[in-house]
């Protein structure tokens, strides 16, 4: 198994492959699955990203506390408009991004990418290449592939989880995955998906998870959003060729340390950041009381 | 190396909102109700640390309720489990303590029904990943690196060579293999990492082995 970026970029130079064709070839190696098992699962997984996206955009999805839902979809009318100073490829990824998370939110079907919080930056960025791109049914499948291989790497090496590492792990982590598969999706190499992850996630260090009444909503919505705009962002820079100073594990490592030496009241406690502030404190109550007339 | 599989990456496909404390949390009440092969009539559910502190929120309670009605992470009848629980007369109490575990997302579930009774400390560590710190008062060391089977037993001669057996029949070869007991001749808990997975049937031949009260599979 590859134990690191590093390890993962020499066996793709070694064997002359795609990132996403070494996952396979590890993943039949690991689980004993053949490698149309492989494809077939993430087309599976696929198909629960496109119902979600879908559902966030067209539907009017409102989670259970009523804190979100339907920002996803207001984003899609406005692109329609005409109206984006972004460039509608990034703000697609966006549109889709919220939506997916949105339908999280509301309880509703997703897959986690790597974890629930997250689940909107891998499958928005990928949605929205899509459309620009025109991929092949099995390069989308391949995405997810090259997503999952660095995710792997981050599980292994630092942490996917909120309580654990802080939302650096979880949107931070998603955000390096979906750089570094867009970066193989537009033809970059295995040496720009790592440039990519590396710079994508490098944005996200530090960042914590605070989330309102202990809701996967305010911010998570709103930050798969940014999420997926840095990937696209760190895909487009590293397929420019620019590299980052600091080497992909090294940046992975640092993650690490930072998410240990974080304060537990901002690793999904609710205890501080934006859960503590005036309007988080407002909102929580108002949430839960609420919730207990209900039962 | 915790996670092996791109599967535990791009997946699971659950029911929002939280990988960790959602869909682990509805697959720790499934391993709880798998290993003890009933629905229980009363389940008391200790949460600790990030788990204590939002499992409203995050809907927690019902996942772990989902799970212990034998409801993977992607059904839809998650949101309903606590109504459902009810129905189906199973009655479970929440706890929020205040003790610092080693692991934020920790809970301790104590399974009851009739003269039986079981407990299980379970961690969600990211992603819907779960792992088991301990069975009926066991430590269990598993790395987590490997697939795993856990086998509670009566304390007899010949038990643990028979489970050998099967696995060897089976071509499965044991990487690492722990024995507990409490006292002779009572209750003792197996815990073997393998190098391959157990397929249900071999689970279900593990199980038809005599004094052999348990049997569950991990990380597969």
């Amino acid at each position: 198994m590859f134990r690191n970026v590093a390890e993962l970029i020499e066996r793709t130079d070694r064997d002359q492959i795609s990132i996403s064709e070494a996952m396979i070839r590890q993943e039949v190696e690991v689980t004993g699955r053949s490698r149309e098992a492989v494809l077939g699962d993430m087309d599976e997984k696929l198909k629960i990203m496109e119902d979600a996206a879908k559902r966030g955009v067209e539907e009017d999805i409102r989670s259970v506390s009523g804190l979100t839902g339907g920002d996803g979809k207001k984003l899609e009318q406005y692109i329609a408009e005409g109206k984006g100073l972004s460039g509608d490829t990034v703000l697609h990824a966006v549109s889709r991004a919220m939506a997916t998370n949105e339908v999280n939110a509301a309880m509703g079907m997703i897959c986690a990418t790597p974890t629930a919080g997250s689940a909107g930056v891998v499958p928005g960025t990928l949605f929205s290449l899509k459309d620009k791109l025109n991929p092949s049914r099995e390069a989308m499948q391949r995405y997810l592939l090259t997503s999952g291989a660095f995710g792997l790497v981050v599980a292994n090496n630092a942490s996917i989880s909120g309580a654990a590492g802080g939302c650096q792990a979880e949107v931070g982590s998603a955000a390096g995955m979906a750089a570094a598969a867009a970066t193989e999706l537009a033809g970059g190499t295995p040496r720009q998906s790592a440039e990519a992850m590396a710079m994508a996630l490098k944005n996200m260090l530090g960042l914590v998870c605070d989330p309102v009444a202990g809701l996967v909503e305010v911010p998570c919505v709103k930050r798969n959003a940014a999420g997926a705009a840095i990937a696209m962002v760190a895909a487009d820079m590293a397929l420019a060729g620019i590299e980052s100073r600091i080497p992909c594990d090294e940046v992975i490592d640092a993650m690490y340390r930072i998410g240990e030496s974080m304060s537990e009241s901002l690793k999904e406690t609710a205890m501080g950041g934006l859960a503590a502030t005036p309007t988080g404190r407002e909102l929580e109550t108002k949430i839960f009381n609420i919730s207990l007339e209900r039962s | 190396m915790k996670y092996r599989s791109v599967t535990e990456i791009i997946g699971p496909i659950m029911i929002g909102p939280s990988s960790s404390h959602t869909a682990g949390a509805a697959r720790i009440g499934r391993l709880a109700r798998l290993l003890f092969h009933e629905q229980p009539e009363r389940v008391n559910i200790h949460l600790y640390g990030s788990f204590a502190k939002t499992y409203k929120g995050h809907g927690t309670d019902v996942a772990l309720i989902g799970g212990l009605l034998d409801f993977d992470t992607f059904d839809e009848r998650i949101p309903q489990a606590k109504e459902l629980a009810k129905e189906r007369k199973m009655r479970v109490r929440f706890h929020e303590e205040d003790a610092i575990m080693d692991h934020p997302n920790t809970v301790k579930l104590r399974l009851e029904a009739k003269e039986k009774s079981m407990e299980l400390v379970g961690i969600s560590i990211g992603g819907g990943k779960i792992e088991v710190v301990e069975l009926n008062g066991f430590q269990l060391n598993l790395s987590g690196h490997h697939p795993a089977l856990l086998i509670v037993h009566q304390d007899r001669y010949g038990v643990i060579a028979n489970v050998a057996n099967l696995l060897a029949a089976h071509k499965v070869n044991i990487g690492h293999m722990e024995v507990s007991r409490k006292e002779k001749g009572r209750e003792a808990l197996m815990v073997i990492e393998m190098d391959q997975s157990v397929t249900d049937d071999m689970i279900e031949s593990l199980e038809r082995l005599e004094h052999i009260t348990q049997v569950a599979k991990l990380n597969e």
